[in-house]
């Protein structure tokens, strides 16, 4: 188990090391100056002024020299500075991303919440009316761009209603109700596409693992169906839906750029966004290296669950 | 723990013979419906078999063998099974039983051992929670007790090191060891019959008949009626009272296992018999395999199902099927059938025999090239019968 930790450290630096050099290497080959986002139109034109800009921002030295230098920084916690706001990266980062990860939690929470029991009961009951019925609105949630879905509960529950607010944010620390509110249907945009997937990965599965002999042979021990569902057919039916949950979270982080925006919520996605748009490389690196990290570190702890699922897993381990 | 008592001979279960028997299957007929027809596993079985004795059922892949043992449990489970007929087990109807009440003899009453232990333990369950889960939900024992009982199983089956093993998980288990589990499994509720369906043929040839002579062990010394199922003769031999052969879901000959093996009846039982390498042979002889394959169970030829094979056989048999009649006056009496228009060893056979053989039928041209062999196969097959297992001794002759 130790060795596994160890493994999985060496692969996140690797994993950051080279996809902060990749992204790097993007954002100054893209076209563009970024002195552009640091100076202001009028005085773009004083030629003298943009070079006395350009070297103190270091963009004059080689592109290696200038990942070497962002990168010794980087490992004593400073992303460096906003081309835009001047802000270090860290202090924009910080309050945004409690945002957006209570956002993911909840919508994976929901996801889980409300696929797993639907996809249970339809690979249980397998061409059951419930199973087609169930089938027909994953089928549905899964056509229906988020946003939309989004468009049509601002509209129902904002608008018509005037049960929660259309746009904008409540801290948790200002008001829980208020924050749940916030909360709800942005989540619930993006829950809905997570329920579809998961309760069809998880119905595919446990249609499969039924089939297994050792569930015939748990019939024949005389143990009760919803004993066998639960503890025999669950379990070995669940390592594709770990996957995918981990794959999910993990996407969500920029899954939730078009909510963010839609419901005006000051989270990650929405400044990624606007970090693109206006050049601010900074910005768009120091959220790389967050979403790599956090892509590395949720799939390690996929492995490690899928290893308490399956025993016959550590041995390869 | 019971002391190993397979060398004692002669302390085999007393009959109970007090009026009905445990089992009685009368004409079961299961059939699968699926898209391209009707297929007809079984086909009309009637069988029955006492308290603590033994019976084999013997045949080919496809001829319905397994399938019989799961509609006598109704472990045919889906939307697309079909079973008529009677099975009474216990004086109770089981195929009229709602499915509750037939759940609730299945591990208590009724049990099974699968063929393939590699597969019928859940790969991500501890074996000790496998071995008495079920004496937990069905007889409501409690966890310390469930405990104390997983270690005298696994002592039962002669799994060392047994409190340890509680915590393993089956991957980390050999095959002969985990189909040991399986079979503590089925015998931790104390059922009154288990079938063992196939239990040996995934095993490795030297761990095949410790298992069978576990089985054995367990089913004396329980006094516990069981169902052995395979496709090797050489498996009931000197294992089971009596022996049931099954071709295309039919009872072709059924006889008490001695009086089977020493006059055997029905040209299949024959060769499957011949089928079976023996010691005795010379290296590299070649093996007897039966020519062509079972019939499609979805269009079976009117007449005898093995016409198209058989060595012996006449236009009478494409055209009628045979039906399940006593053979003759032998020392199997009355409770030696077969299912035969020209059966081995009578001279009806004899004479069809030497018929196909002038007309060089291709099957019976095959059989007439290994003959000499075929013979002092039936011979040793026939003495192992007698000797290879005392206690299965005093049979219904």
């Amino acid at each position: 188990m130790g060795r596994l930790i160890a493994g999985r450290m060496v692969r996140l630096v690797a994993t950051l090391l080279l996809v902060t050099f990749v992204t790097f290497m993007a954002t100054s080959l893209l076209p563009g100056d970024p002195v552009n986002a640091l100076i202001p139109i009028e005085a773009q034109q004083d030629r003298e002024f943009v070079e006395q800009v350009r070297e103190e921002w270091g963009f004059n030295d080689p592109l290696l020299v200038r990942y070497g230098r962002w990168l010794g920084d980087a490992v004593r916690g400073d992303l460096g500075d906003s081309y835009v706001t001047g802000r270090p990266i860290i202090d924009e980062i910080t309050p945004r991303l409690p945002v957006t990860g209570e956002l993911m939690v909840v919508t994976v929470l929901l996801g889980i919440l409300i696929g797993v029991p639907l996809g249970l009961v339809s690979g249980y009951r397998e061409g059951s009316r419930a199973d087609k019925a169930v089938s027909a609105v994953a089928q549905f949630g899964l056509s229906i761009p988020n946003f939309v879905l989004g468009l049509v509960l601002i509209y129902v529950f904002a608008i018509k209603l005037r049960w929660l607010p259309a746009t904008g944010w409540t801290r948790i620390s200002d008001s829980v109700t208020g924050n749940l509110k916030s909360v709800a249907m942005p989540a619930i945009a993006l829950a809905v596409a997570e329920v579809a997937v998961y309760l069809r990965v998880l119905r595919s599965d446990i249609i499969s693992t039924l089939k297994e002999n050792y569930i015939l042979s748990a019939r024949a021990k005389g143990l009760k169906d919803r004993f066998i569902l639960f503890r025999h057919a669950l379990r070995p039916s669940s390592l594709t839906l770990t996957t995918l949950i981990g794959l999910n979270i993990a996407g969500l982080i920029t899954g939730t750029i078009v909510i963010e925006q839609l419901f005006a919520i000051p989270g990650l996605g929405r400044r990624l966004f606007s970090a693109v748009f206006q050049r601010d490389y900074m910005m768009v690196q120091g959220l790389t290296v967050l979403l790599a990290a956090a892509y590395v570190i949720i799939n390690a702890t996929v492995d490690f669950i899928y290893i308490a699922i399956d025993p016959r897993i550590r041995r390869r381990a | 723990m019971p002391a190993e008592n397979a060398s004692t001979p002669g302390t085999g279960p007393v009959a109970v013979s007090a009026g009905s028997p445990l089992l009685r299957v009368d004409d079961l007929h299961t059939s699968f419906h699926v898209a391209a027809g009707e297929v007809r596993a079984v086909r009309g079985v009637s069988l029955t078999l006492d308290r603590g004795r033994t019976l084999g059922i013997v045949g080919e892949s496809g001829s319905g063998k397994t399938v019989l043992a799961r509609s006598i449990m109704r472990l045919n489970i889906g939307g697309n099974v079909s079973t008529s007929g009677n099975v009474e087990f216990e004086g109770r109807d089981l195929l009229d039983l709602p499915l509750k009440a037939m759940k609730n003899l299945w591990g208590t009453e009724l049990a099974m051992v699968f063929q393939d232990p590699m597969t019928s333990l859940n790969p991500v369950v501890r074996v000790g929670r496998q071995l008495t889960e079920h004496v937990r939900s069905n007889l409501g024992a409690g966890r310390g007790e469930a405990r104390q009982m997983a270690i005298d199983l696994l002592r039962e089956v002669r799994i060392p090191d047994a409190e340890a093993r509680l915590r393993a998980f089956p991957h980390e288990l050999s095959g002969g060891m985990r189909q040991r589990i399986c079979i503590a499994i089925a015998l931790a509720c104390e059922p009154a019959l288990l079938f063992a369906d196939e239990p040996t043929t995934a095993l490795d040839v030297t761990v095949q008949h410790q298992i069978l002579n576990l089985l054995g062990r367990e089913q004396r010394d329980r006094e516990m009626a069981m169902i052995l199922v395979t496709h090797d003769l050489g498996v009931v031999a000197g294992r089971t009272d009596d022996t049931i052969v099954m071709y295309a879901g039919k009872v072709v000959e059924q006889a008490p296992t001695r009086v089977l093996f020493t006059e055997m009846r029905h040209p299949y039982s024959e060769a499957l018999l011949r089928s079976i390498p023996r010691i005795g042979q010379r290296s590299h002889t070649r093996l007897s395999a039966i020519t062509g394959r079972p019939p499609d169970p979805i269009d079976i030829p009117p007449g005898c199902p093995f016409s198209p094979r058989c060595p012996y056989v006449q236009q009478k048999c494409r055209e009628e099927p045979p039906p399940l009649v006593a053979a003759g006056d032998g020392a199997g009496g009355a409770s030696h059938l077969s299912a035969c228009w020209y059966p081995v060893g009578t001279d009806a056979g004899r004479d069809a025999f030497a018929r196909n053989l002038a007309d060089r039928l291709p099957q019976t041209v095959v059989v007439a090239e290994g003959s000499e062999f075929a013979e002092s196969a039936a011979a040793n097959a026939a003495a192992e019968a007698t000797a290879a297992n005392g206690s299965f001794e005093g049979g219904g002759a």
